[in-house]
């Protein structure tokens, strides 16, 4: 990974500085890598909507086969969706995953000029619908059903805060107190500033293989046991950027298991495996709130329960079942097409103990979790 | 002196405020109704067909949540200035089983606002610029 934070430069810079170290982290050369699959990036000009060659050409064209990967925050997974399949068929051995993005300051915007028939574009003009403003309705759902309170919500960020301490790959590196998220200023309501994370430059990058190949020069390599891409299944009932409505659910009736939900059950039935044999997870916290949704969606616990899961301290390092011991969101920013590609470094230094100063005891398996506007699902599991 | 008045968008709502509705589709098929309206291929997987008639959807539901906005967003929202925050309701219809956003009407806070009250549409302005009135629909609480 390049670190996340705000440096000014061009995202190709951290996709190879990233896409580098993978490739030492392997023992191997770029010469080595037979498929590169980038997850773009849409705010870097047409570069980013080819990143995968983006970065064949800033490594030196090497005649490696490509693919270019777009599923706004499911971006990264997408990428490693693709060259998993590539490998898994047999085409190829070796496969290098690269996303990374410079991120604009503030709110994220839509794509410039009039575009009338483009639903991100609507859901700005006709009613002012930043992100926030979903995230905010997630929230205060979560207060009219369970009761949760912003103290709850605060908490979030606060455990966070201190699991990305010593984390030299987070943007943020501070430990803030519940008072401090609490006084920080209103975004959507009950969101505060501290609770909505920041929008981030930053590169992440995995080199994967062939069973066979890790085999031979690995002793223990980490396996990708699976990877969920899942669109929802018709009618969606619950509101997701950037719609103004849900799907109707009067003439045909939901799915058993709603479109969140789905999204880790794919990779937990493809892996054969449960939320009861995850070590770990890696979630999409967005907004604090988000992060108890995802709780309930991964299946740790029934609708609900996540506050109680919280405050019991079982999502914290230490605890059965940390979640985000990255520091997530909270301490990273959001990096697009990068972000999905951390999770799984994340989960991979876990599970070889090389997260010092932040380390999941005993850890076995792990999932991350993300969805990307426009209905993209977004888990992997992974495994020693 | 009054501008002339325009719905920042056309064909999804009428524009009628003593009697404003939202403007789905309906499937003449499976009968599933969607908003915003569909008019080319029927979303329900299950259905192939491409035929649809207009339909209002119900003009009261429950307030499902709601949230609001503190800092000005990026166009293309034609943000007032000076900026005033605004709420945005996700209401829930019942006949039609599905939840459609709207901000809430001018003056209502956040702390009259609870999930389950009951809410019903309305006509207000959305922006105004030299020549128009931008009119959009919007939430608010039955009285």
């Amino acid at each position: 990974m390049h670190p996340w934070g705000k440096w000014g430069k061009y995202f190709v810079e951290y996709g190879v500085a990233a896409a580098r170290a993978a490739l030492a982290d392997a023992g191997l050369e770029w010469k080595d890598v037979q498929f590169v699959s980038g997850g773009d990036t849409i705010r870097n000009g047409y570069p980013g909507y080819v990143a995968g060659a983006t970065f064949c050409q800033a490594m030196g064209w090497s005649g490696a086969r490509v693919a270019s990967s777009y599923g706004a925050c499911a971006s990264g997974s997408q990428a490693i969706a693709n060259a998993r399949a590539q490998i898994l068929a047999g085409i190829c051995d070796v496969a290098l995953v690269v996303g990374a993005d410079a991120a604009p300051k503030g709110f994220f915007a839509p794509q410039g000029g009039d575009r009338p028939d483009d639903p991100d574009w609507l859901r700005f003009r006709l009613l002012g619908a930043t992100n926030p403003i979903y995230f905010g309705l997630y929230a205060r759902r979560r207060m009219e059903m369970y009761g949760a309170t912003p103290r709850d919500f605060a908490k979030v960020k606060v455990k966070n805060s201190r699991h990305g301490l010593t984390n030299a790959n987070a943007r943020y590196r501070k430990e803030v107190s519940e008072a401090e998220v609490l006084e920080s200023a209103v975004v959507s309501d009950p969101l505060h500033l501290l609770e909505i994370c920041a929008t981030s430059d930053g590169g992440a990058a995995l080199v994967l293989t062939s069973m066979e190949f890790a085999r031979k020069r690995a002793t223990n390599p980490v396996k990708i046991a699976a990877v969920s891409t899942v669109t929802p299944t018709f009618p969606n009932t619950v509101i997701e950027m950037p719609n103004f409505a849900t799907d109707s659910a009067a003439a045909v009736s939901p799915p058993k298991v709603p479109f969140r939900d789905s999204i880790t059950a794919a990779a937990y039935e493809e892996a054969g495996l449960g939320p009861e044999d995850m070590s770990m997870a890696e979630v999409y916290d967005l907004s604090t709130a988000l992060e108890l949704d995802w709780y309930e969606n991964i299946g740790l616990c029934k609708p609900g329960e996540a506050e109680k899961l919280l405050n019991d301290g079982v999502t914290t390092l230490g605890g059965r079942v940390p979640v985000n011991p990255s520091g997530g969101l909270s301490c990273f920013g959001e990096a697009v097409p990068a972000q999905a590609i951390a999770q799984v470094c994340e989960l991979t230094w876990q599970l070889r103990g090389q997260a010092k100063g932040r380390q999941v005891e005993k850890a076995r398996a792990g999932v991350t979790a993300n969805q990307g506007l426009f209905g993209h699902g977004s888990a992997v599991v992974v495994t020693i | 002196m009054a501008k002339n008045q325009v719905p920042a968008i056309d064909g999804w709502f009428v524009m009628d405020a003593t009697a404003p509705r939202l403007l789905g589709s309906r499937c003449a098929a499976c009968g599933t109704v969607f908003f915003p309206k569909e008019s080319y291929f029927c979303r329900n997987p299950g259905c192939s067909s491409s035929e649809f008639e207009q339909v209002p959807l119900s003009s009261r539901g429950t307030l499902w949540s709601f949230t609001n906005n503190c800092y000005p967003p990026p166009k293309p929202y034609m943000a007032a200035d000076p900026f005033v925050p605004y709420i945005v309701a996700a209401v829930e219809l019942a006949a039609e089983k599905m939840v459609v956003l709207g901000q809430v009407e001018a003056g209502v806070t956040i702390d009259q606002l609870s999930a389950g009250m009951e809410m019903e549409l309305c006509l207000d302005t959305l922006f105004t610029d030299a020549d128009n009135e931008y009119v959009v629909w919007k939430w608010r609480p039955v009285a």
